[in-house]
């Protein structure tokens, strides 16, 4: 196991506000985190402080990357809901823009850019979509070709911010068994409102309410959560049968 | 009659301004429309009057004084917006009016009639000065440059800017630089169709394209023609029957979105019965 990001003390928010106090946690190259909390108790708030979109108030965020091959440290794949999906875009060229790194404004793909991002596709079962425009894909189908685009990058660590809301449970199925083969060759973390459908798939599980508190397991009870100040039901929703909670103890 | 047109230095003139129109208009309006930012560029639009109307006063080119006033709004919203918490669309409303009042207030001030003034307000591309024309030039050529070679940068932050912010991509000197774009285009083409119709070149021509195709690059390309084509006749109809060429070069354009949208849903229905 190998430390990829340590963060330690971390206190975060936006427009001064504090959201986040004193969180530390540490992140392994084989983790595979389920992040859950109440809204407003700062999961998103936590992965911009990762993906280094806001810098915290105190505390420090660490990366340890030091590998030789150029792999991209991070995926990202945000709320889908934040995405324009009328923006006339293809969906290679989405996927290709999973490629484009750093400080520059010229950037000219490759022909094996080009074959990646059809081998992404393929990966994730979408090849027939690749010159859709991006208009035309359904919820499911959008997440999927914003999977691709994290992934075309080989990252360390792959960070999805609710993946599974607004998608069926077919897309969902699919989604974990993808992932699952996925942790194989990267940390994942995934911020979901319902834990009962990923908990099979997790390793551990973060409680993010203003502050963190660490379950170094997937199995987890409402007397636990309510310990942990995170008031969050257990419940599944449909027929995905996935559920390990363990039930109440009296 | 065209051969003897063309002797004319202002007809030369005002078909020039229309296809630098048509090119920084068709491929600035495609990011606009895009990127949903019609109401901004109509803050922008008329806060340069401030700029006009300062010109008028101190005597200088009131085109460039409007460039720079332009420019300095753009810059203004994207900076109040971003750093304050006031909102975005009240910024462009205050920044909106308060333009159009400086402007107001200094061309009253200024001694004597301003014979031009309508100009600016409702356009008029025989009026087009070969300056105008240069200036025009030079800003659809840095434009066509930048889209070149920057393309998957713009495109892609456009498209998502926080993803383009996880990649360290340049996404604010990017977003700067384009309002900045955006804020000269629509200065520049003030002088074709008027501080009030100019919004129109920047969304007719990219709505009609979006009709018919779903790719950014695509978009542009028709834009770019169908500007071309709405200008030449919008040109030929004032010509013909005598009325300001700003508002039947709009004319001519929207006649063209209704006509698109009608062969849209014959194809459509045409389609389904085939299928049927």
């Amino acid at each position: 196991m190998k430390k990829l990001v340590e963060l330690k003390s971390v206190y975060a928010g936006y427009n001064d506000e504090v959201i986040l106090t004193d969180v530390s946690l540490d992140i392994y190259d084989n983790d595979f985190i389920g992040i859950i909390g109440p809204n407003g108790g700062g999961k998103t708030t936590l992965l911009k402080v990762i993906l280094g979109l806001i810098k915290p108030y105190k505390g420090t965020v660490k990366f340890y990357t030091n590998d030789t091959h150029k792999r991209n440290k991070i995926g990202y794949l945000p709320q889908f809901n934040k995405i324009d999906q009328k923006f006339p875009i293809k969906v290679i060229d989405i996927v290709l823009s999973g490629l484009i790194f750093g400080n520059k404004l010229f950037f000219k793909y490759s022909k094996s850019d080009y074959t990646k991002a059809c081998d992404t596709l393929k990966r994730i079962g979408i090849s027939n979509l690749k010159d859709y425009p991006v208009g035309a894909l359904s919820g499911g189908q959008l997440q999927k070709v914003l999977l691709a685009r994290a992934l075309i990058s080989s990252p360390r660590l792959l960070i999805l911010d609710e993946p599974n809301t607004y998608v069926d449970n077919q897309f969902e199925g699919e989604l974990y068994k993808i992932l699952e083969e996925l942790n194989n060759e990267m940390a994942i973390i995934i911020v979901s409102h319902d834990i009962g459908t990923i908990a099979s798939y997790i390793k551990t599980i973060a409680c993010v309410n203003r502050s963190l508190h660490y379950h170094k397991s997937n199995k987890i009870t409402e007397a636990q959560l309510a310990s942990y100040n995170c008031p969050i039901k257990l419940i599944t929703h449909g027929e995905v049968p996935h559920t390990v909670l363990s039930k109440h103890n009296h | 009659m065209l051969a003897e047109l063309f002797e004319y230095k202002f007809i030369v003139n005002s078909l020039l301004a229309g296809i630098l129109a048509s090119i920084s208009c068709g491929i600035i309006g495609t990011y606009i429309v895009t990127r949903r930012m019609v109401f901004l560029s109509g803050g922008i639009t008329h806060a340069s009057f401030g700029g006009i109307g300062i010109g008028y006063y101190f005597g200088f080119n009131p085109v460039i004084a409007a460039a720079i006033f332009a420019v300095f709004s753009a810059l203004g919203i994207e900076f109040l917006s971003k750093k304050t918490d006031v909102r975005e669309d009240s910024v462009i409303g205050i920044l909106w009016s308060l333009g159009m009042a400086i402007g107001i207030i200094f061309v009253f001030i200024t001694p004597g009639y301003a014979p031009n003034l309508m100009t600016y307000l409702f356009g008029s591309i025989l009026t087009v000065s070969t300056l105008d024309i240069i200036l025009m030039a030079i800003v659809s050529v840095v434009i066509i440059l930048i889209f070149i070679f920057f393309y998957h940068t713009i495109l892609f932050v456009a498209y998502d800017q926080e993803f383009a912010q996880t990649h360290k991509l340049p996404v604010n000197f990017i977003n700067n630089l384009l309002i900045s774009l955006v804020a000269l285009t629509i200065v520049l083409n003030i002088k074709v169709v008027g501080i009030i119709l100019v919004i129109s070149l920047l969304t007719i021509p990219q709505s009609i394209a979006n009709l018919f195709t779903n790719e950014f690059k695509n978009i542009i390309i028709i834009s770019i023609v169908i500007g071309l084509i709405g200008a030449l006749m919008g040109l030929l109809i004032s010509y013909q029957i005598n009325i300001p060429s700003g508002a039947s070069i709009i004319f001519s354009l929207v006649i063209f979105f209704i006509l698109a949208k009608m062969f849209q849903i014959i194809k459509h229905k045409i389609l389904l019965k085939i299928n049927a």
